[in-house]
């Protein structure tokens, strides 16, 4: 049975979230197939929408050996591992007083009216709506964390989500509030323990009050057969920071939906994306910087660099609605182009309706620099060691912006495998 | 044969010929300054000996220790014991000096080979003390944001981290305040030795009186026409080029 004819509830959600979960699955059904015609859909691969060849994930097979390679960070607050859509591993070794960190079934039942309030309470803007109705629909777990007002967590959180098996889906999902004044730092890691073709319909909520600061980082190393979308919003309270990053490591196709709305005056967006690209692999990426409140900050800082015959397709757009007066919003995506067979297509947009606004937009494609590369080559360098040099560098001027120096050396090191720089 | 030897060089960019049959021979254990106009040439002959793909040789050659580099990609020439300072290094974003210097000692060991990372930054950071560069430009990306002088005394960490056989310093003085002019010339001289050749592009004299050479050569319109002794600078500086052209 695939995950398009099953509607499978699972009996450890409280009733009224299955109810919810009911609905979700007749929205699904009803919600129409987006076209190639629909501008959020311009330049996709509609491949991926073909939903039929996935099937729901059993149980994963060796716990034991998923767990072991759940290893990030040495030193953490706590840790959530998720396989197949089942809790795994819960480990808090070091979380303040109040600090609530929860596989979903958890909050569902016993903090029904705080989980209620945040819940997928965002609509899905950027074109898979669809899809987010059957992550809703289909959904068995995930993590829930809620820091209180001025609870700052000083260690990093992480978050695991496995997927094992062939042509099985899997509907992550990482639920993040942030009471006023706390902080967090959040690493969401999504990855696949074989190289087997599967489906993930992921969805990131983070929910930042005023003067809270989160840090939340996804690092995706999906198998490279691997379909996966990856949905995310964020609302940002007043004077508040939300820092985002995604590592796309890994994937066949990647879509990811990035909407981060700022809420109230002074909020700041920081939106940062990482993405290794070749063979054939493609990224979509869809985001919105919503701007809502006045004096307010989004930034987006794209870096892409296509190898081989792979694909990025961007579109953004900055909205700056009539109360938002001296916004500052920024958008930028670099496409460092490695081979004459890969694409990249970009699709900036800006509205404005507010006066007094800086906003800057642009997306630039490029070859490596032959300056740049001549110079390490007359330092002894070998010519491919240089170019991956060059790209790695590429990827810190974005890892910087974290402002977090244990996260970017952490960081770093994943990018340094990924790229076998030794 | 421990030379580096420049016969009858001829070399353009696009079809503008530059270099108009050069002859120079730097010996090991020697130092030459290479003085002469803006524009006649100069760092046209580094960039070529380096292998620059931007330059085509249309006829002489260049022999390392009597092995012809031309044929040769720039990194291979560079591991043979070449180097080039230049006069505008180039600034590489996200790459950082430690890893930048690094990638290129690793380059140098045999494949397989493991550079010792501890050894390798006990040396980086003596080299640095030397050259009084501050201990947080490791961290930093290569030239990114440097001063003019800044990125002159990374290029002189570079030379003596990698210690070549043959440095080529193109204008490496310039934009240097005079004690910073002391603290490279003084990194120059501490690699200076009979293994050594080395190759000084200036237009100050100044800084031949703290890195003293055997042989000072002037060059127009892609030639050396005059070569002499360290007091042919003294007699440029006074008289200026006009001179070496009336001469001729
Ligand atoms: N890429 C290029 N395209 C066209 N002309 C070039 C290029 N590079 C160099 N040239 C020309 O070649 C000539 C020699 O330049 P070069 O840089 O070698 O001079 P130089 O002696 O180093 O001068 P300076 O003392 O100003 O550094 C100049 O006329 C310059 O304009
Ligand atoms: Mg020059």
């Amino acid at each position: 049975m695939n995950i398009v004819s099953q509607h499978q509830i699972s009996s450890d959600l409280p009733a009224w979230f299955s109810e919810q979960q009911k609905q979700a699955w007749t929205e699904f059904q009803s919600v129409p197939q987006p076209t190639r015609h629909d501008e959020l859909w311009r330049f996709s691969n509609l491949k991926i929408l073909d939903l039929a060849r996935w099937h729901l994930a059993s149980a994963p097979a060796d716990v034991d050996a998923l767990l072991a390679r759940s290893r990030g960070l040495s030193d953490l607050a706590a840790k959530l591992v998720f396989a197949n859509d089942r809790l795994i591993l819960r480990e808090i070794k070091n979380l303040p007083e109040g600090v609530l960190l929860l596989p979903l079934e958890e909050a569902a039942r016993d903090h029904e009216a705080l989980f209620e309030r945040y819940f997928m309470k965002h609509p899905t803007l950027l074109g898979s709506a669809k899809i987010a109705a059957l992550h809703r629909a289909q959904l068995k777990t995930g993590a829930f964390l809620y820091v209180p007002a001025g609870v700052k967590v000083e260690k990093p959180i992480e978050l695991w989500h496995w997927s094992e098996g062939d042509h099985i889906a899997i509907f992550p999902h990482t639920l993040v509030v942030c009471e006023e004044g706390s902080s967090a730092s959040v690493i969401d890691h999504f990855f696949s323990m074989n190289n087997e073709a599967s489906f993930v319909a992921g969805v990131n909520d983070l929910i930042v009050k005023a003067d809270a600061h989160l840090k939340y980082i996804a690092v995706q190393n999906w198998s490279r057969e691997t379909t996966a979308f990856h949905l995310n919003t964020t609302g940002v309270g007043k004077n508040a920071v939300a820092t985002s990053l995604q590592l796309n490591l890994g994937g066949r196709y990647i879509r990811t939906e990035s909407n981060s709305r700022l809420l109230e005056e002074g909020a700041r967006s920081v939106m940062l994306s990482i993405n290794p690209m070749d063979a054939d692999r493609e990224v979509d990426q869809r985001t919105f910087q919503d701007h809502l409140a006045p004096s307010a900050t989004s930034d987006l800082l794209y870096h892409n660099a296509l190898d081989d015959r792979s694909r990025s397709v961007f579109s953004g757009l900055i909205k700056v609605g009539t109360a938002a007066h001296e916004t500052d919003a920024y958008q930028k995506v670099r496409n460092l182009m490695l081979s004459d067979e890969a694409e990249a297509n970009s699709m900036p947009g800006l509205e404005i309706l507010a006066d007094r606004v800086r906003c800057s937009h642009g997306a630039t494609s490029g070859e490596l620099n032959q300056d740049e590369l001549f110079y390490m080559m007359a330092r002894g360098i070998p010519p491919q060691k240089a170019a991956k040099l060059i790209v790695r560098g590429f990827f810190e001027t974005v890892l910087r912006r974290l402002e977090e120096p244990s996260l970017e050396k952490y960081f770093g090191h994943l990018l340094d495998r990924r790229l076998a720089l030794g | 044969m421990n030379t580096l030897s420049i016969r009858n060089l001829h070399a353009s960019i696009g079809d503008k010929p530059i270099l108009r049959g050069l002859n120079l021979d730097i010996p090991q254990g020697e130092v030459h300054a290479i003085m002469g106009k803006n524009g006649s040439g100069k760092s046209t002959l580094a960039k070529v000996m380096a292998g620059h793909p931007d330059y085509t040789v249309t006829s002489g050659d260049v022999l390392l220790n009597g092995q012809s580099i031309l044929g040769m990609e720039p990194d291979v020439r560079a591991r043979l014991g070449l180097f080039l300072a230049f006069q505008y290094p180039m600034e590489i974003p996200g790459v950082t000096i430690a890893n930048f210097i690094r990638a290129a000692v690793q380059a140098r060991l045999p494949e397989g080979e493991e550079l010792e990372a501890t050894e390798y930054y006990a040396k980086l950071y003596a080299k640095m003390d030397e050259l009084s560069i501050p201990r947080a430009f490791t961290s930093r990306s290569v030239n990114e944001g440097f001063s003019g002088g800044e990125k002159k005394r990374c290029e002189v960490l570079q030379m003596a981290m990698l210690q070549p056989r043959y440095a080529v310093l193109d204008e490496t003085d310039s934009g240097l305040d005079i004690d910073a002019l002391k603290v490279v010339s003084s990194g120059v001289n501490a690699l200076r030795g009979p293994e050594v050749g080395m190759l000084v592009i200036t237009h100050y004299q100044r800084l031949l009186d703290y890195i003293v050479p055997d042989k000072v050569h002037v060059m127009a319109e892609g030639e050396i026409v005059l070569s002499g002794d360290k007091d042919l600078a003294l007699k440029l500086e006074a008289e200026g080029y006009d001179w070496v052209t009336a001469k001729n």
